[in-house]
């Protein structure tokens, strides 16, 4: 056990600073992006004040923002403030990056952790399924319906899927996360759930085809392998191959590539965030781009790519500790 | 009729194909096994003798029914005289017919030894698995460790104890001693050897003739996927004037102690099987016959021979 510990600590140690070097890359990648585009902060910094400003005015500004100094000084500049917690303000919101980012992000998190449960769990049983009855008849037709989900993008999914539940049967609201007309702190979770329930299935819907097609490929080689064949020649029936032989060896590879599509579900939610109006994470970021809104823009991609690094390092993790072949070879 | 009640297994004429698609989608069949046959009486052991590829392993399969989708089999499997139908089949692996896998990737790398030698049937045989593990000196912690712990000796009398646990009537042994050490293979032979003091019998594939010819009571000799002889096992320790047919003596002669002799050409690959007498085209004793025809099964000296001129 304490070897264990000992182990995930070093493991855990190395992931940190993979995941570290890897947001400085990314601070360098996006902030010489940012540099070199068309984008003038301080153009949309005084459309945001919303009155007109001297020359002179505009000049002083430039020069307290440091916009004439050379790119690797403002480079350093920002990253400080950046190490000291500080994201800098909203252009579009007038709010601190940080707060808009916390707040966002926790509407984000309930939808994506929805979404992701969902697609997991149906991915999952319907890989099994087709695994089960591979190249029969559920298994062709369960393939071709999710070819057909898995190439369909994120947002026209969701307008169908609007438009039928929403607009012409009523049973969802057509977006945001809380009735129109009540105060925040007055809306329950109940109301929440049901104005989460609509943007979560088009979410899953993009990626449980991908979990499907996955497990049943491995369900498949599990099948084929010398130890079912063993299994069969001792009499075990198929179900109970599935259940003695074939959850445990598909769940690993399962759970990784669970964790592994994190990236895909934060791509995604920005899409379905964008038709339910969801005011997630993903609709935040979206908003910072059309509207030029620098700070935003950095902290929101910053931040994603924290949430994606975490998602692969729990990955790999997990595969250290419940694989015995890979515990054995590590110690 | 009569014998085949007396007959624990009863095997003739049986051909395994495989479906493969060859260029695009064109379809052609494999054969992999053509009109072998194999006799198992009860309470003996009988050895099958024959290098790679001549269907060992693949008539373990198809006694078991445990054949891939694609293959096609034609011919009689008698059990205790009745016909082996797949729901027979079903209902007899693993209870009256067991098997004994011959590499360690028979066993499922994510469950532990323990419970995977006691299989899924309950209740469990516990108490059989540790005297089991006992005879084999497999240490008690063996079945808390994972397949891939197992050193080769070990995996195989892991194996081998997975057969003889179901207490079938029938074991078929795939290769059960290489690994082990000579003293666990005598074992393993002997715990073999008690079963069939008790009516019970086994079929050993073994590339291990010398220990075979040791044990065993007959020895089959396949060779391209069709049994060329069956002979007592004294037959193979007398030596090759015992013997029956061209390809048996040549075995024979070809071990280490009997001169290491080996003869020319090689096992035709299936799919590129020679239309009469599969080892004709590398028989010293061939003639035009052997080339055209297959020859059928003869009774000579107390064995059976599929040869023109065995004798």
């Amino acid at each position: 056990m304490k070897e264990t510990i000992k182990r995930l600590a070093r493991i855990f140690f190395i992931y940190s600073i993979r995941i570290i070097s890897l947001l400085l890359a990314v601070t360098i990648v996006s902030f010489l992006l940012v540099s070199v585009s068309p984008i003038d902060p301080v153009q949309q910094y005084i459309l945001g004040l919303g009155t007109a400003i001297s020359p002179e005015q505009r000049a002083e500004i430039e020069d307290y923002w440091g916009i004439n100094k050379p790119p690797a000084e403002r480079y350093f500049s920002w990253l400080s403030e950046v190490l000291q917690g500080n994201l800098g303000e909203s252009a579009l919101y007038r709010r601190p990056v940080a707060d808009i980012i916390c707040e966002r992000f926790l509407n984000s998190l309930a939808l994506m952790l929805c979404s992701w449960m969902l697609s997991g769990a149906i991915g999952f049983a319907l890989g099994c399924v087709m695994g089960m009855y591979r190249n029969r008849l559920p298994d062709r037709l369960l393939k071709k319906i999710c070819y057909v989900l898995s190439s369909l993008p994120v947002f026209w999914l969701g307008l169908v899927l609007l438009l039928i539940f929403s607009v012409w049967l009523k049973w969802f609201p057509v977006g945001f996360s809380s009735p129109i007309g009540v105060r925040n702190e007055d809306v329950t979770i109940w109301q929440r759930l049901y104005h989460l329930i609509l943007p979560a299935f088009t979410l899953s819907f993009m990626s449980f085809a991908n979990i499907a097609l996955h497990t049943r490929q491995k369900l498949v080689d599990v099948m084929n392998s010398e130890y079912v064949l063993f299994a069969r020649a001792r009499g075990e029936g198929e179900w109970t191959i599935l259940r003695r032989h074939g959850l445990r060896n598909i769940l690993l590879p399962a759970l990784t590539l669970q964790f592994a599509s994190f990236a895909e579900l934060f791509g995604g939610s920005v899409m379905a965030e964008n038709v339910f109006s969801y005011p997630g994470l993903g609709s935040a970021m979206s908003a910072a781009g059309l509207n030029s809104d620098v700070p935003l823009l950095l902290g929101v991609t910053l931040f994603s790519a924290l949430f994606v690094c975490t998602g692969n390092m729990i990955a790999n993790l997990l595969y250290g500790i419940v694989d015995p072949q890979i515990i054995q070879v590590k110690s | 009729m009569n014998q085949k009640n007396e007959t624990l297994l009863e095997i003739h004429d049986l051909s395994i194909s495989f479906r493969m698609y060859s260029h695009g989608l064109e379809q052609r069949d494999l054969q992999v096994i053509s009109d072998l046959y194999l006799t198992v009486y009860p309470g003996e052991i009988v050895a099958i003798a024959g290098s790679s590829g001549s269907g060992k392993s693949l008539l373990a399969s198809a006694i078991l029914g445990i054949l891939p989708e694609n293959a096609a089999v034609h011919g009689h499997l008698h059990y205790k005289g009745q016909e082996l139908t797949p729901e027979l089949q079903k209902q007899l692996r693993g209870k009256e017919i067991a098997l004994a896998p011959q590499s360690v990737t028979f066993l499922d790398p994510l469950m532990k030894t323990g419970p995977q030698v006691d299989g899924h049937r309950r209740p469990k045989p516990i108490d059989k698995r540790k005297q089991l593990f006992q005879r084999f000196e497999l240490p008690d912690t063996t079945q808390h460790l994972y397949p891939f712990q197992l050193s080769g000796g070990m995996a195989r009398r892991v194996l081998v104890s997975a057969a003889l646990i179901t207490g079938a009537e029938l074991i078929i042994a795939d290769e059960p001693t290489p690994g082990m050490s000579l003293e666990q293979a005598l074992e393993a032979l002997r715990m073999l050897r008690e079963m069939t003091n008790e009516g019970k019998s086994v079929i050993l594939i073994t590339h291990d003739i010398d220990l075979a010819f040791e044990f065993s009571d007959r020895v089959a000799v396949f060779y391209a996927g069709t049994t060329v002889e069956t002979a007592p096992a004294s037959d193979f320790k007398t030596g090759p004037e015992a013997l029956r047919h061209p390809y048996s003596k040549a075995l024979w002669r070809a071990l280490p102690q009997n001169g290491f002799q080996p003869i020319e050409g090689f096992q035709p690959y299936a799919g590129d099987l020679p239309k009469g007498c599969l080892f004709a085209p590398r028989c010293p004793y061939r003639t035009s016959r052997c080339i055209s025809n297959v020859p059928p099964v003869r009774e000579v000296r107390g064995g059976e021979v599929r040869c023109y001129h065995g004798a």
